[in-house]
């Protein structure tokens, strides 16, 4: 299996020719979690939305052992699940089930794989009752444990989440950052959530202005006062 | 990543540009009164309408390409009075027969037709040309100066606040569909799905879109209400305009008066 990311020499322009990426480099190794924090406007969700060639900008990004080119993208994109900070733009399904059903419809599975997919997906967020349910009438937390859900249906091997405890209460973060130590996919989280990476995410990259400005363990760096500091960022 | 390219407006230091938004305004109006007043078939005033478009699309420094290409945008509603080539009574260019009936093209349909969709392609450009070179804050304010019903304003002005953020909502949603469209690794199956299932999905797309602009609706209506609302914006007054602004803003209006004259004369 090559569940890495392996990012080199990125950069992406806005049209405005503006840099949001400005040489971005990194690797994560296979079963890695890591944490990419930085302040708004860093260029995180742009780094995230390159790992499944949402966004294409210049230089090399790698991941799980294919470089992204226009003939693979639907390859990557069964292999790297990407969940969006606002669960609402990732629910646009009818019921719960159709939406966790998106990606192996897609794909072009049969029925009962599709079914089984659904049903395993949901197990892992501890949402199997919900399939009928309506998803715009749920919670912000059973949100985004089902937008977790959609991008598991896929099976990928690289989960990529922005800002997944964004507006959940203290109860549903707590469920949440059980969920994600439990599932066992090599993981890059952009957030804010400093106390989260702590517990969670045993390496860190630090994004300002479109760089990697540190890239070390993540007790290295929320010790280091100055650096947090230095890009907009607090000690937990 | 927000969408930008919506906004139609250019910043630049061109005479256009700094001329007076309610001036441009109200000169944008005279002139699309003027060229929808105009007699069909008066070539001589379209020609002098194009000279004055044109003249402004080099002043305005963006180059004609950009006003010609826009304008074309206006020739879909042309299209509906092409029945008029054949309804129009008149001296007869062609005529064929098939099994509904007969048709017959006649001079003065074809003429009217062409009438039509040069002025809506004069007027479309007239209009490309302010909305080019007026941000829309001043145009929104020029529009209060010309006394369009505040409440009309009002709905431009959220309209156009609230563009932007629908079209980020719906790009964000067109992403997260592309980033779990996958194949699988068994190549067997063919991806893709069925073309009932691909637009009913577009569907709840759509869905979730409305019922989340709708949402927004009402807390931007709370939002407001909690500030004073109360169905009327104020706002600062403008300043007074100066001598020169009225000079050209009299000019204008008499030069569109003199050409519909003019083109009346001659019909």
């Amino acid at each position: 299996m090559h569940h890495t990311i392996e990012i080199r020499e990125l950069v992406f322009k806005y049209p405005d020719g503006a840099r949001a990426l400005d040489g971005v480099n990194f690797y994560i190794a296979p079963g890695e979690k890591v944490a990419l924090v930085g302040p708004n406007g860093a260029g995180k969700s742009t780094l995230l939305l390159h790992l499944n060639g949402i966004l294409r900008g210049e230089g090399s990004v790698r991941v799980a052992g294919m470089e992204i080119t226009p003939s693979n993208l639907l390859k990557i994109r069964a292999a790297v699940g990407l969940v969006f900070q606002d669960p609402d733009d990732q629910l646009f399904s009818p019921t719960v089930f159709d939406d966790v059903a998106f990606g192996p419809l897609y794909q072009g599975l049969p029925e009962a794989q599709v079914r089984a997919r659904v049903a395993e997906a949901l197990a892992a967020v501890r949402m199997q009752d919900y399939a009928p349910r309506v998803s715009h009438h749920l919670s912000v937390g059973q949100k985004k444990r089902i937008a977790i859900a959609t991008a598991l249906s896929m099976q990928p091997e690289i989960l990529v989440l922005d800002e997944p405890t964004a507006g959940l209460d203290p109860r549903a973060r707590r469920d949440l950052i059980h969920l994600l130590r439990e599932l066992p996919q090599t993981m890059l989280i952009a957030t804010h959530d400093l106390r989260m990476v702590a517990e969670l995410l045993p390496r860190t990259l630090v994004l300002d202005q479109g760089r990697i400005v540190k890239d070390d363990a993540t007790r290295a760096i929320l010790d280091d006062e100055d650096l947090l500091r230095a890009h907009g960022l607090e000690k937990p | 990543m927000h969408v930008h390219f919506l906004d139609p407006y250019h910043a630049g230091g061109s005479p256009i540009h700094r001329l007076d938004a309610r001036v441009k305004l109200a000169l944008t109006l005279a002139f699309i009164i003027t060229t929808s007043l105009v007699p069909f078939g008066a070539w001589a005033a379209y020609i002098l309408l194009f000279a004055i478009v044109l003249s402004v699309e080099l002043l305005t420094d963006l180059g004609i390409a950009y006003f010609f290409k826009r304008a074309f945008l206006a020739l879909p509603f042309a299209l509906a009075a092409l029945p008029l080539i054949f309804t129009v009574q008149g001296a007869p260019l062609a005529t064929w027969s098939s099994g509904a009936g007969t048709f017959t093209i006649s001079v003065e349909g074809v003429e009217r037709v062409v009438s039509i969709a040069l002025k809506s392609w004069l007027s479309m450009q007239m209009a490309i040309a302010l909305a080019a070179t007026t941000a829309f804050p001043q145009l929104l304010a020029a529009m209060r100066a010309l006394r369009i019903p505040k409440l009309l304003v009002a709905i431009f002005g959220l309209m156009w606040r609230y563009l932007f953020v629908l079209a980020d909502e719906a790009l964000r949603l067109l992403r997260a569909r592309a980033a779990r469209s996958s194949a699988s690794r068994d190549a067997q199956y063919k991806t893709g799905g069925a073309i009932v299932w691909r637009a009913r999905v577009t569907g709840g797309m759509a869905g979730n879109l409305l019922l989340r602009s709708f949402e927004r609706g009402d807390r931007i209506y709370d939002a407001m209400a909690a500030r004073g609302y109360d169905g009327e914006a104020r706002v600062l007054p403008m300043p007074a305009l100066q001598a020169a602004q009225w000079l050209i803003l009299g000019g204008g209006l008499a030069v569109c008066v003199l050409i519909l004259l003019l083109a009346l004369l001659l019909a």
